[in-house]
């Protein structure tokens, strides 16, 4: 995380700068470490999801499994821009914040099997799941609760003074939900340090962002409690930590939340069972073929000639062995005892 | 060895479909992601995407077939460096695939030893927990239960610097009640935060600050506009532990006044210790006395649980005698017999407990000699002290201010019942708001709520006495 802060001179972003991505920057900065570690970090996220969905498809998990793939330069490129500390919080479509956040494939896959070696136990599935030590709070199933929760995280580092920000998560839909809008004016009225990144994927579940949104563009939702707000292209991993970088400088030196709006795509359903009527298949195809995020990078590691194809394919199946891993691991865990049923509804004083 | 594409489950409950389309034909390449298939069932339509990359070596079902269980094989695909040799090879691995011996076998299984299985309920948190003795010579202070509130919070956040206190109008106008009176000059605008009309908004705040490290006390100016933010209280608050399997505690108070206040109409007059004492993962406390209040409220803030507060406006002006000790914390979870007697057992919080003791007076009068429990604490439940107290009584009368439709009196005649069954000389009764939103009028209003005469009917009637 630390190497990803200051990119070092020599080798320049510049190559993803041009091609098809806008908004980069010319001072946008570069290495080959830094582009190899997002391309093996969003790899992590699309392939662990595709083996939730594989193992959904089998009956190995079961309930609502909400698929990050598509989405994956928002989380790994936020993830890029926060230090040590920093908090991070998110709704309900939550694996790939976990592994961004450097919580264990194996205990995010266990827990979506609903077994022992679950982060949660398997008391909490998908959309419950936490890590105080990678700082990970949740992983929230109530749409838009986490916006007040994570500004309360934020209240904190206030309170305590020390010097961390908190990224919250939340989705198109869930910037329409009241206690946002609670959250926006607190958040400025104590300038507290908070980043609210809202993942624009487009489509709140089948309903399209213009279908539901007097104000679709969700960067200005902030104006009127003075918090700024900026347009980032989602799909490209270097301009999210970018403008991330610059939120959260903005946060951390007391000048209160920024608004961050990634214009994002998810490939998947909304979740396991959407047939997804909402929306022509062209259109997601369109999306893949283009502006994919993983392929972004892969075309400038190719271009400013970081790795061999040979480089690359082997980060592919080190990263299928860890998900397979994560599978294997997720089957044989046991369920948890019964004897778990009673205990952790109260903290034992 | 080949890679089997299976059939998948559009959801938990489906067993067959149709594989209605190949979007894939044989000697195709396929990476992960690609849409291979178009599956569907009777209610949806849903396409299969490669999860493997590699060759389509064969298509094991052909497009069109009906029925096609789940996780069976439909298609092979070839790794790099493999070829049709590899496929003659294959041999289906049938029904010892992933799911059936991973998930649903073990599902079945679970659920038919679930008698055998089945773990006991702890018995509460309990543990012989008492009032600390208050020591011969001891000052009695006469104290307003608003001054108790105010002294336990003060003493709480001397001793914890993460302790502090928010919400509407708690700062600089002092308090809608009074209650957080003084806290803003000894504390400052740091620990003592004035927030904006915000209910749902602050009280997530608040659980956010509570994962955080901190130790907020969130005041409701009333639990009414609670109603607002009991989505955080539940959802947030309460069930976080169990979903993160014991990672994340959420020590927090949410506390104000509950119930009826005078004449203030229907919105602004109901009492919520029924809702919040049915969910796990709450404690819930409804003091009646300064002392309780005092004692309990800084239990509730050194509690590591997310705890629901309730107080009474129509209690906070009225005095009683506090123990003038360096450290008076009271146990949550412990009744209090605040009258002993013989002949029946009247149950009570909060305010009810005045009009229970007046009761009580008035039917010793009758030759009725009642004993009153306080229950102070309404989750967890002191079964145990009523449960003891009816054996000794045969009767009892369970007696709360809000409506009686699944109330507080209504869990605790079916304890007793379960509990105490053989003891009982007459069915329980129950006194209670009548069902009715409060109205505003003052005749209504006293036609509306309970009160004494209505407790001493009551228990006049469990002792068949005219």
């Amino acid at each position: 995380m630390m190497a990803t802060k200051k990119a070092s001179a020599g080798k320049t972003g510049r190559t993803a700068t041009t091609a098809t991505k806008p908004a980069v920057g010319p001072k946008a900065k570069v290495t080959k470490d830094q582009l190899l570690t997002y391309y093996r970090d969003m790899l992590l996220i699309r392939r662990f999801e595709e083996k939730a969905g594989q193992l959904y498809g089998m009956g190995l998990i079961a309930g609502f499994c909400h698929l990050y793939i598509g989405q994956e330069a928002v989380v790994v490129g936020v993830q890029a821009a926060l230090e040590e500390g920093d908090q991070v919080i998110t709704g309900y479509r939550d694996h790939g914040h976990m592994l961004a956040c450097g919580m264990d494939p194996n205990g995010v896959m266990a827990e979506l099997t609903g077994r022992a070696g679950g982060y949660s136990k398997g008391k909490g599935g998908s959309m419950h799941m936490f890590s105080r030590e990678k700082q990970f709070f949740g992983g929230h199933g109530i749409v838009g609760a986490q916006v007040s929760i994570g500004t309360g995280l934020a209240f904190a580092d206030l309170y305590k003074n020390n010097g961390k920000v908190c990224a919250t998560y939340f989705g198109d839909g869930a910037a329409n939900q009241g206690q946002v809008y609670e959250s926006f004016n607190m958040a400025k009225l104590w300038n507290l340090p908070v980043l609210y990144i809202i993942e624009n994927n487009q489509y709140a579940m089948g309903t399209s962002v213009k279908r539901a949104s007097s104000e679709t563009h969700l960067h200005k939702r902030g104006a009127s409690f003075g918090i700024p707000g900026k347009e980032v292209d989602g799909m490209d991993v270097i301009a999210v930590r970018e403008a991330a970088a610059e939120a959260r400088k903005h946060a951390a030196e007391g000048n209160g939340p920024f608004i961050l709006e990634m214009k994002t795509y998810r490939y998947r359903g909304h979740s396991m069972s959407d047939p997804a009527k909402y929306r022509t298949r062209e259109e997601v195809d369109d999306i893949r073929s283009h502006h994919d995020p993983i392929e972004g990078v892969k075309k400038w590691i190719a271009e400013g000639k970081h790795a061999s194809e040979e480089d690359l394919k082997k980060i592919d199946k080190e990263i299928k062995e860890i998900v397979n891993a994560s599978a294997d691991f997720s089957k044989a865990s046991p369920e948890p005892d019964p004897s778990e049923l009673y205990t952790d509804v109260l903290v034992e004083s | 060895m080949p890679i089997e594409v299976l059939m998948p489950a559009l959801s938990p409950t489906m067993e067959e479909g149709t594989l209605a389309k190949w979007l894939v034909k044989e000697g195709d390449t396929v990476s992960s992601g690609d849409v291979i298939a178009e599956i569907e069932t009777d209610k949806a339509t849903m396409e299969v995407e490669a999860v493997e990359e590699g060759k389509v070596g064969k298509l094991l079902v052909e497009e069109g077939t009906e029925g096609v269980k789940v996780n069976s094989p439909i298609a092979l695909l070839l790794e790099e460096g493999e070829g049709s040799g590899d496929l003659e090879n294959y041999e289906p691995e049938g029904a010892d695939t992933g799911a059936s011996s991973g998930g649903s076998d073990d599902t079945k299984e679970a659920e038919t030893s679930k008698d055998a299985d089945e773990p006991s309920r702890p018995q509460g948190v309990i543990s012989g927990a008492s009032d600390p003795e208050i020591p011969e010579g001891t000052d009695m202070v006469p104290t307003t239960v608003r001054d108790a509130l105010r002294d336990a919070m003060a003493e709480e956040m001397r001793r914890d610097e993460t302790v502090f206190v928010m919400g509407e109008e708690v700062a600089e106008y002092q308090g809608a009640y009074k209650v957080t009176r003084n806290l803003l000059q000894e504390f400052g605008s740091k620990r003592v935060v004035d927030t904006p009309i915000t209910e749902h908004g602050f009280a997530g705040l608040g659980v956010g600050a509570a994962f955080g490290g901190l130790k907020p006390i969130v005041e409701f100016m009333t639990f009414n506009f609670a109603m607002q933010a009991i989505d955080h209280i539940i959802n947030s608050a309460a069930k976080t532990l169990y979903m993160s399997g014991g990672q994340m505690g959420c020590p927090m108070v949410f506390r104000g006044p509950n119930g009826a206040a005078s004449r203030v109409g229907a919105q602004h007059s109901q009492d919520y210790s029924a809702w919040y004492a049915q969910v796990p993962g709450l404690k819930v406390i409804a003091p009646y006395d300064a002392a309780d209040a005092k004692g309990l409220l800084k239990a509730a803030i050194r509690d590591p649980n997310p705890v629901v507060f309730l107080e009474h406006e129509l209690m906070y002006g009225e005095t009683f005698d506090v123990p003038d000790m360096e450290d008076w914390v009271l146990p949550i979870g412990k009744a209090k017999i605040r009258r002993e007697g013989s002949d029946v057992t009247i149950t009570a919080h909060s305010r009810m407990v005045g009009f229970a003791l007046k009761a009580a007076e008035e039917l010793a009068e009758q030759g009725i000699d009642a004993e009153v429990i306080d229950l102070r604490t309404l989750r967890p439940l002191d079964t145990d002290t009523i449960v003891e107290s009816v054996k000794k009584t045969n009767r009892i009368v369970c007696a709360e201010e809000g409506w009686g439709q699944h109330g507080v009196g209504a869990e605790i005649a079916a304890r007793v019942v379960a509990e105490a069954f053989d003891y009982l000389d007459a069915p329980p009764a129950r006194v209670f708001q009548k069902d009715v939103p409060l109205p505003y009028a003052a005749n209504l209003e006293a036609l509306s709520l309970p009160g004494k005469d209505d407790i001493v009917k009551a228990a006049k009637q469990v002792c068949y006495v005219e």
